[in-house]
Order: C-alpha cells, then sequence, then structure tokens
C-alpha cells in the first residue's frame, strides 16, 4: 500500500485480525469486517470489471446489492466457482480468490474494448437489427453472439455445498433492520408480537449506526450511539427472532416470502466443512412490515461511468464505516442535501476534498452551513459536463447551468480529483411491495415512487415509504406502525429528534454537457451500457411503452435489475416525451431481488431426494437379483433380469419364452388399487366404467374401461366383487392417483346422493403375479387346500384363503394371455409369498420377469397400455374394443361423447397390429407410418405405439394407430426411417392365441 | 402462494390444494337428450374474467374435500369459501 488510504480505530473492522486474498492473480490483504469492495479500495483498486457490450473500464461505484459494475467470479474450483457475485455484498474471508469477468486477455488490457471505439456502429437494436438476415446465416451469428453474451463462468461439477429450506411463521415480520425497522420491531414486541426480523447485512442499524455526524441527535443523544442501546435492547429481546446476512429475495401474495440467509459465505473455505451453506426461509406472516430504505441514485452526464466514480453514499460509508478513503483527491456532485454529510466524513477523517459542485443554485440547511463554514469549494449552479481518465478519473471538467437547465455556459473549469463522488437523490426500496401486487403513485416533489395501494396486509415505512430526513423517519415509522398494530401508546411517543432539514431541490433526469447528445456517453445502465442516447433512440424508433423501451435498450435488464437505472430512464422518457413520469408508471419488478444460487432453491432435493420414489415390498428381491429398473410414475419397476451379460433383447426373449411354456412370475403391486365400499358401489361402477356391472356376482372379476367426460380412454383395469357392497378397483400403476381423485369428485359434486366411500389401498396390498402353463401347479404346491379346478375357480374369479396366518387374495386373471394368478397379500409379506413363489416354482422353472416382458406378452394378445397406445385422442370405438361399451346402460362417464360429429368420423386415428414384411425387422416405437414417401408433403397416416420380436411367434409385431385404419387391413404401407424404408402389412391387433385357449392352461 | 382456508380443516398453504376449474358447471341429467352444441357447452366452454370468478379446489393433500372458492382474478383475493352443494354467494 503506497498510498495511505486507510483510517485506523474503526469499531467495524478489526484491525487485529488480517485477511489475505487474491484478485486477479495478485495478493492482497485485507481485515476482518471488510468487504471485498472495501478491501480493493483499501489497495487503491477501483477498476475490477469490463462493461457488457463495450468493455468500458469500470470501478466499484456502490457498498450494496445495487451494484452494477463489481461483479466477480469468485473461487477457482471447478465445482464451487460463482459468477456474478458483488463485491460490494460478500465478506472478506481469509483466501478469497476472485477474478474479473467479461474482459480478455486482462481487467486491464480487454480486446474487447474495442467496442467502445465501434460504439456509434452498436446503437440500441444493434443485435436485433443486424442479425435478422439473412436467415439461413443465424447458425454462424450464434457462434458468436453466444460467446459475447454472458459475464461469469458457470461452476462445470456439481455443487458440493449442502442448502436447507426451513418454514418460518410470524405475527410480524419486519424486512430491513435499519432504525426504522429496529424500531417498529421494539413497538411490536411491547405489544407483545412474535416479531421476525431480517437483516441482509452482518449487523443491524443500518446507515445510522456508522453516522458520525454532530448535527442529527436523538433524544439528546448523538444518534447512532442512541440506536446502539436500542439494538442492544432488541438483541435481548424474546420476541424478536434476528436473522442477519439474510435477505429477501421474493414477496408473495398471502404474506408468503422468502428469505435466503447466507451461513457460510463469510468464512475462510477450511472453516466450512460440513455446515449447510444457505438456508431458504419460507415465511408465512400475519403482518409485513417493509423498512427497506433506499438507494441512491446517481447522475446522468457525458462519461459518468469511469473508474473512481461512486456514489456519495457509499464513499461516506467506506469512510465512515469500512475506514477505507475511495481516494486522495475527492469532488462531490450532486443536487441534494445528503453529500454534504459525505463531506463532512471526508473532512473529519481528514481527507481532501477538492470541491462540491451542485446543481442548485443554493441551500442553507444547518448541514451546508457547517460545509461551508468549514471554507470547502462549493460551485452553485453548476454541472460536469465531462470527465477524463480511462482506467481512473483524474479529472473533471465543470460549467454553469443555464437558467432552464438543459444547457451549460461559460467557461470550463477543471478540477482534479480521483475519486468523484456522486448524488442524485434518492429512490425508496419499493422493490418488495410492487412484487407483493401493490401500486405505487408519484411524488412529485421528491420525484420518487412510494407505496400507495395495497391488497396485502402490510406497511411500508422509514426511507422505503419515502422519508429521507431523521424526524420524519422515526416519527413516521412510530406513528404508522402504531396505527398499523391498532396500538394506542407507545414507549416511543415522546421521542425527541434533531437533523438538518433540505430545504432547496433541483433535479435534472439527463445533465447537458457543451458537445451535442450525440457525441456524449451518458451512461444510465452501467451494467448493461446503455445510455440516455439509445433512450432516445427507442423513442425516435417508436417504442412508448416503459418496457418495450427497457427490452429494447436493456435498460435495468442486468444482474442489478435496475436498481440505479429505472428512474433516470423513466425520467428521460417522460422529459422527452412531455409526460408525467406518474402516467408512464415503472417497468414490473420481478422476484427475486437478488439473485439466488440454484442450490438454495432446490435446497435438500438434490441426488436420490430430487424426487421421491417408491418401492415395493419386493424390491430388494428385485435388486438382489440383478433386475435393471425402469421408472413407472414414481414406482421403481423391475425392468428385466439381465443374466450373465445378456442385453434387454436376450433378457426379454427368454423371460418371455419361460412365461409361455413354463411359468413366469411378475410383481405386480405397483397397480392402483381402491377399496370401494357402500350401498351404491354397484351403481357407481357402472357409472364410471363403459361396460355393465349389475350382474357381477360376489367372487367374480371383471375388466373396466373408463372414459374422461369427452370420450376418450383414461384407464383401464380389473375390478373384483368382494362382498354384496365391498369392491376391490385395480387401475394401471402411473394413473392410480389421478383415477382416485376424479372418482372422488365427481363423488363429492355431481353424485353426492350416492352411498360410496373409496380407500386408496395400493400400498397397502403387495402382489405376485404368476403366470403360464404350469402356474396352477405351482400354486397348487403353496396352497395344498385350495380347488383349483375351472369349475371351482374359473377365470376372472377370486378366492380368499389364508396361508399359515396371512390373508391372501388370490384372483384368477391375466394379462399375458395365459393361465394365471395374481396373490395379493398384507404389503409386510409381499417377500415372503414372492420367495414361496420362486421356491415352489423352482422345479418348473419359474423366471421373474419385468415390465418390457409383460409389455411383450400383452402386445401379442393385442392387449391395450393405456398411456402407451393411447394418448387422450383415444375413444373405445378407435380401439376396436366396441365390445366394452355398454348399450343398455342410460349413462357413463363420457358415453355422450361418443356420438359427437367428430367422434363418429370414420378417418380417426384407429388401433391396428403390423407385421413387418421382413420378419426379423423391429419397428421403432413412434415411427411414422405412409403410403407413399414421394409426394411431397409426404402424408403422414399415423405412428407405431409398441413394437416387439416375439421369440413365441418367431417374428417381429407391432401395434399402431393409423388413419381409417380399420379399413386398412391387409394393405401394404410403409414405416420411413433415416437410412431405410421399412415395408409392413396391416395385421389385426391379436397375434397370438386368437381363440383364447392358453388362458385354461 | 395462496393460503385457503379449507372448510373442514381450516388455513393451508395453497401447495396442499389442487384447483378443480369453473365451479357451479353440472353434469347434465339427462346426456342423451342434449345436441352436440349443448353437450360441448358443458364439456368445453369455461369462462376467463377479470374480477371475481368462481372456482372448485380440492384439498388434495389434506382432507381431499372439494369446495367452492370466489377468487378475485386480478389481485388472488379470495372472497369467500362455501361448500359443494351450496349456491354462490351474491358479491
Amino acid at each position: 500500500m503506497s498510498k495511505n488510504l486507510r483510517i485506523n480505530n474503526k469499531q467495524f473492522v478489526d484491525e487485529t485480525r488480517k485477511l489475505s486474498f487474491v484478485f486477479n492473480g495478485k495478493k492482497l490483504y485485507g481485515y476482518k469486517g471488510d468487504t471485498l469492495a472495501s478491501a480493493l479500495l483499501s489497495n487503491d483498486i477501483h477498476l475490477v470489471g469490463r462493461s457488457f457490450k463495450y468493455h468500458r473500464p469500470r470501478g466499484i461505484m456502490t457498498s450494496g446489492s445495487e451494484e452494477p459494475n463489481a461483479i466477480l467470479q469468485i473461487g477457482n474450483d471447478d465445482a464451487l466457482t460463482e459468477p456474478n457475485v458483488r463485491a460490494t455484498e460478500i465478506e472478506l474471508y481469509d483466501g478469497l480468490i476472485c477474478n474479473s469477468q467479461n474482459c480478455w486477455p486482462s481487467v486491464n488490457f480487454d480486446i474487447g474494448g474495442i467496442n467502445n471505439f465501434l460504439s456509434p456502429l452498436l446503437p440500441a437494436g444493434f443485435y436485433y437489427k443486424t442479425f435478422m438476415w439473412p436467415a439461413s446465416f443465424w447458425e454462424k451469428y450464434e457462434y458468436f453472439i453466444r460467446k459475447s453474451a454472458g459475464l461469469g463462468k458457470s461452476p462445470t461439477k456439481q455443487d458440493p455445498d449442502m442448502y436447507d429450506h426451513r418454514y418460518m411463521h410470524c405475527d410480524i415480520l419486519i424486512v430491513g433492520g435499519g432504525v426504522s425497522g429496529l424500531i417498529a420491531a421494539k413497538i411490536a414486541s411491547d405489544d407483545n408480537k412474535k416479531v421476525l426480523l431480517l437483516e441482509d447485512k452482518e449487523l443491524l442499524g443500518g446507515s445510522l449506526i456508522y453516522d458520525d455526524n454532530d448535527i442529527s441527535k436523538i433524544d439528546n443523544q448523538k444518534s447512532s450511539e442512541w440506536l446502539k442501546k436500542l439494538i442492544e435492547n432488541i438483541k435481548n429481546d424474546k420476541n424478536i427472532i434476528i436473522k442477519t446476512r439474510t435477505s429477501l429475495a421474493a414477496y408473495h401474495n398471502y404474506n408468503f416470502l422468502l428469505a435466503r440467509q447466507n451461513l457460510t459465505d463469510h468464512l475462510s473455505v477450511n472453516d466450512r466443512n460440513n455446515k449447510i451453506r444457505q438456508r431458504l426461509y419460507k415465511i408465512r406472516a400475519k403482518k409485513v412490515i417493509i423498512s427497506t430504505g433506499a438507494i441512491e441514485r446517481p447522475q446522468v452526464f457525458h462519461n459518468n461511468d469511469r473508474p473512481g466514480i461512486m456514489l456519495a453514499s457509499a464513499v461516506k460509508k467506506y469512510i465512515d464505516y469500512y475506514g477505507v478513503r475511495c481516494g486522495l483527491e475527492n469532488v462531490i456532485f450532486t443536487n441534494n442535501d445528503s453529500a454534504y454529510e459525505t463531506a463532512l466524513s471526508l473532512h473529519k477523517s481528514g481527507t481532501k476534498l477538492n470541491a462540491i459542485v451542485d446543481i442548485r443554485e443554493n441551500s442553507s440547511s444547518e448541514i451546508v452551513n457547517k460545509v461551508k463554514s468549514l471554507g470547502i469549494q462549493i460551485y452553485w449552479n453548476h454541472t460536469i459536463a465531462n470527465t477524463k481518465g480511462y482506467k481512473r478519473i483524474n479529472k473533471v471538467a465543470i460549467m454553469k447551468l443555464n437558467d432552464k437547465g438543459n444547457d451549460v455556459i461559460g467557461k470550463k473549469i477543471e478540477l482534479n480529483c480521483d475519486c468523484l463522488a456522486i448524488s442524485g437523490g434518492w429512490t425508496p426500496m419499493v422493490h418488495l411491495f410492487t412484487q407483493s401486487g401493490g401500486k405505487l403513485k408519484f411524488d412529485n416533489k421528491d420525484n420518487i415512487f412510494v407505496p400507495d395501494k395495497t391488497n396485502l396486509n402490510q406497511l411500508s415505512i422509514g426511507s422505503a415509504k419515502g422519508d429521507f430526513e431523521l424526524d420524519d423517519v422515526l416519527k413516521n415509522s412510530i406513528k404508522d406502525t402504531k396505527k398499523f398494530l391498532q396500538i394506542e401508546n407507545s414507549n416511543y411517543d415522546k421521542i425527541d429528534v434533531q437533523c438538518s432539514k433540505e430545504k432547496e431541490k433541483k433535479n435534472i433526469w439527463l445533465l447537458p454537457s457543451d458537445k451535442p447528445l450525440s457525441k456524449t456517453k451518458p451512461f444510465l445502465d452501467y451494467q448493461n451500457d446503455s445510455t440516455a442516447k439509445d433512450i432516445k433512440l427507442a423513442l425516435r424508433e417508436g417504442f412508448k411503452s416503459i418496457e418495450h423501451v427497457k427490452r429494447y435498450t436493456t435498460t435495468g435488464m442486468g444482474t442489478d435489475q435496475g436498481k440505479l437505472a429505472n428512474m433516470h430512464a423513466l425520467g428521460i422518457v417522460a422529459d422527452t416525451t412531455n409526460t408525467n413520469m406518474g402516467d408512464l408508471g415503472t417497468t414490473t419488478f420481478r422476484p427475486p431481488y437478488t439473485p439466488l444460487t440454484f442450490g438454495t432453491i432446490v435446497g435438500r432435493n438434490v441426488g436420490q431426494f430430487f424426487d421421491i420414489f417408491r418401492k415395493t415390498p419386493m424390491h430388494e428381491w428385485h435388486v438382489d437379483n440383478n433386475a435393471k429398473f425402469e421408472n413407472v410414475g414414481q414406482w421403481k419397476r423391475a425392468w428385466y433380469y439381465p443374466k450373465d451379460g445378456e442385453t434387454m433383447h436376450d433378457a426379454v426373449q427368454r423371460e418371455s419364452k419361460a412365461a409361455r411354456e413354463s411359468s413366469g412370475i411378475l410383481d405386480a403391486s405397483t397397480l392402483g388399487k381402491i377399496d370401494i365400499q357402500g350401498t351404491d358401489a354397484n351403481e357407481f361402477l357402472n357409472r364410471v366404467y363403459t361396460n355393465a356391472w349389475s350382474k357381477l356376482q360376489i367372487g367374480k372379476c371383471r375388466y373396466g374401461l373408463m372414459l374422461n367426460e369427452d370420450g376418450m380412454v383414461y384407464d383401464d383395469g380389473v375390478t373384483t366383487k368382494l362382498g354384496e357392497n365391498h369392491y376391490l378397483m385395480t387401475t394401471t400403476t402411473g394413473g392410480a392417483a389421478n383415477v382416485m381423485s376424479k372418482l372422488e369428485d365427481y363423488l363429492q359434486t355431481e353424485w353426492p346422493e350416492l352411498d360410496v366411500f373409496l380407500t386408496s389401498v395400493t400400498d397397502h396390498y403387495a402382489t405376485a403375479s404368476v403366470c403360464g402353463p404350469n402356474a396352477k401347479k405351482i400354486i397348487n404346491k403353496i396352497f395344498k387346500n385350495l380347488d383349483l379346478s375351472d369349475e371351482s375357480f374359473p377365470h376372472m374369479s377370486f378366492k380368499e384363503v389364508k396361508l399359515g396366518n396371512i390373508n391372501c387374495r388370490i384372483m384368477r386373471i391375466s394379462f399375458t394371455g395365459e393361465l394365471s394368478y395374481e396373490i395379493n397379500v398384507e404389503a409386510s409379506y409381499g417377500k415372503y409369498i414372492w420367495e414361496k413363489c420362486i421356491e415352489a416354482g423352482k422345479e418348473f422353472k419359474i423366471t421373474p420377469y419385468g415390465t418390457e416382458t409383460m409389455h411383450l406378452l400383452r402386445a401379442e394378445k393385442g392387449f391395450i397400455i393405456v398411456g402407451q397406445d393411447t394418448d387422450g385422442t383415444m375413444t373405445p370405438v378407435d380401439l376396436q374394443m366396441d365390445w366394452i361399451i355398454s348399450k343398455k346402460k342410460y349413462d357413463f362417464i363420457g358415453k355422450r361423447s361418443l356420438y359427437r360429429s367428430d367422434t363418429i368420423r370414420e378417418d380417426r386415428k384407429q388401433l391396428v397390429g403390423l407385421l413387418t414384411d421382413d420378419p426379423n425387422e423391429i419397428l421403432e416405437e413412434g415411427a411414422q407410418i405412409v403410403k407413399d414417401e414421394n409426394k411431397k408433403p409426404v402424408n403422414m397416416l399415423g405412428h407405431v405405439t409398441s413394437s416387439y420380436f416375439s421369440p413365441t411367434l418367431k417374428k417381429s409385431i407391432a401395434l399402431a394407430v393409423l388413419k381409417e385404419g380399420k379399413k386398412l387391413k391387409g394393405q401394404k404401407l410403409l414405416v420411413p426411417m433415416i437410412d431405410k424404408t421399412i415395408k409392413v402389412t396391416v395385421s389385426d391387433t391379436v397375434f397370438l392365441d386368437k381363440e383364447n385357449e392358453r388362458i385354461n392352461g | 402462494m395462496f393460503l385457503i382456508n379449507c372448510p373442514y380443516c381450516g388455513e393451508r398453504d395453497q401447495s396442499e390444494f389442487v384447483s378443480g376449474g369453473e365451479a357451479h358447471i353440472a353434469r347434465p341429467k339427462q346426456p342423451t337428450e342434449l345436441n352436440d352444441d349443448q353437450w360441448a357447452e358443458y364439456l368445453f366452454m369455461r369462462k376467463n374474467i377479470k374480477g371475481i370468478q368462481f372456482e372448485r379446489w380440492n384439498h388434495a393433500h389434506g382432507c381431499r374435500k372439494w369446495f367452492n372458492v370466489a377468487r378475485d382474478t386480478s389481485n388472488d383475493k379470495i372472497e369467500i369459501i362455501y361448500k359443494m352443494g351450496e349456491q354462490p354467494p351474491k358479491l
């Protein structure tokens, strides 16, 4: 450190704890309590980045979340590196590594800087205008545009950090721990309310806590001293939960808010092990008080973006809080009194202040008079016409303003400076208020938008509401909080506040220069490089809505979301179009207020917790027996069981052959099961299924097809009559939950008169399905006393038996076309009964098969799978399942839709079978079917829905949906693939055992 | 994220509920008597208004009960909640 930039003995920085960090490869030092920005400034580093479009050198501008320039890449680890981190927000820790973004090869010498000199060629909308034509060039353009877009680098490896979510509930949520928020918290707590207080910085107190002037006093004490006592009081208050380093990200309707707490980002990397990095609070508050404060506006003048140009309030904070001088030769440029506090801080710290430039004619407030009395040169009614210094400001040129304030007059005066502190007034942070749906109104006096109407139980106080002077802040906060909480008296009713009062106001959105506007660079949005010229160009080109102007010029679209730029953009639009700013409205503020990492958003829901999955009671057996699994809904289902390195095809061929020739066993536990009871259960089934249920006897099973009210197939499954008023319905695995809620919907809303109760019992039972010619022998070995004769236990019937103490429900039903028994037991016995079947089936080489083989076996029989062969546009008629539609029933769900003009069209897509001319050729599911592939455009007739090679038939088989398919049986069609065209013939949907003989073994 | 006052369970987070679209569209008692246009009116036609809209909601991850909600679509304010089978209140 060659320059003396540190001011010692500051209470918020611990000079006994020296921390080292690396910026752009250079090792530097700071202290505990510094932010990265204050540490860089103490090393005389302003230049930290390059702007997005013109690659202009940019320096640290602010001390908070509104920072547009100092956004850095933190860390150099592929997994932990984080782009776009604001140096003004990250607390310095030992070993921090950071780098500038958007520059190559370095921030000091950046090739992209040539864009600065090309800038007349890069106006607003440049990319939109230039890369529109010719359209075929887009692929070439895209490569370069992608390269020039984006700032930092994303991590390339998985995030190893832990993140957490937590729900919070409170009576009063207070967002912002500045003086207004603190006093509101105390008033609420004194009224015995449960208060949650969020502060995004490390310490409570806002800007008043480091206020060091002698003018403002509270109850005759220095205001910062008074505030410290209040904070101590609040820290010991049991009604108040304080969360620091916690920033509010989003304010949703019904007072639902999201806040992010940084837990380890301020620790050195070694101290972070096994700690949660960030926590997302999901807060439901009865009432919300927004005390988020205000941010200072810059001023818009020619070359207002050089490194060393900073907000006046930031210069003050770096001196008074961090003890860091931002420059040794300072100039202040302002249009209001608040920058005079910075002047006092500079003076008090013994830092040279060359001059104050004020666009007002004069000011005679207490604070300005004090500055005058110190003999500091003030240029009234002057503006800055230009600045100099490429990588750091070294001079400003000031000129006198004319009467209207739209031009400069007189002689240019040059002032030396290495830091220019600018202030253009203050903007209340109304982001959260508007996020929550609140409407703003424009205050012509201060040129600000302030909270107006809201539907929620919320209140804005302090400078977030538009009060900027200490007496207004405190007195109005106390008054408004009391009214909001319906409190008569508080301990602060007699508070005595003294402060300087601003009397003169003046605001010019775009300050004039001696050069014509077209030759100047007055920046609005520093990050996106949009200037006042761009706004005017957009208006000239016909954009009127502020939302369109924003998008065309990209003003306010950077990671800072226009926190600094938006008001000036609105002001310039209003001035240029002669509109009142209040009538223009603002652009929409959207969450998050500051960017969130993906890790925080997903929390613990990563890896195996990304989505819940369900396992059947037999799951471990499948794992032990080398099953491959597929996801069906949330279920993990055994897909196939490869043996000795078999491919899926080989395994499926073996499994399906075994099931047809001897016996196979399938875990069918995942099928949805709904227990239906009540005196009207039978009537209910009649209304929800297409077929008739009145004559079903106890102990019998029936297949049912369920439609939507629009006539399209929705679900299918077998329902068993267990007792007079008791049924067990099965549904598809994926459709179980939807079927349940649909049935519940009809029961509660359309047919409340029916005495029916539904219970989901999917998880209560485990199901082992044993099929094949030897199935009966296997079942007989397990259930020795059970009569399995076709007379006693025919196809589509059910018996309840005991195996020891285990209650077993056995259904003789078949989805494979083979003789088949489904054994249902209480879930906890699932693995036992499964192993029992495997044991009993050993001598018959019982073969476990997975879902893939099940699909093949049912396709051989032409049985549909809802969701595979249907897609929400298939009626039962389209599926050639006319037989299942009852002609006698007056009504069922979807019946009327089956004869709408559209559903009776004969040229609808219909389910058919397809056989390839080459029996070894297997079609691809989803492949398109055509008649003529030469006539363009090629007419698509339909597509393949299921396709397999059948080892039993020794040929490939497929199901497909085909336009007018019913009429096309025997027709030759084509399935064009990327490298060949496959010839197919339309067939019946049943390929095997058309007579249904196998069902009886 | 709404806070919905289930008439059977009390105030719960919106994530426990599913919306079931416009309320008070009764399924015709005699669908076969309707022509295509009348049936389509029941099947497809739904209002999409700015202002107070009557909707069905289901406490899917709770008591599974359906109920009616009058919601202002312009600001999502729930004006009133009433049970299935009850007539919509005059608002």
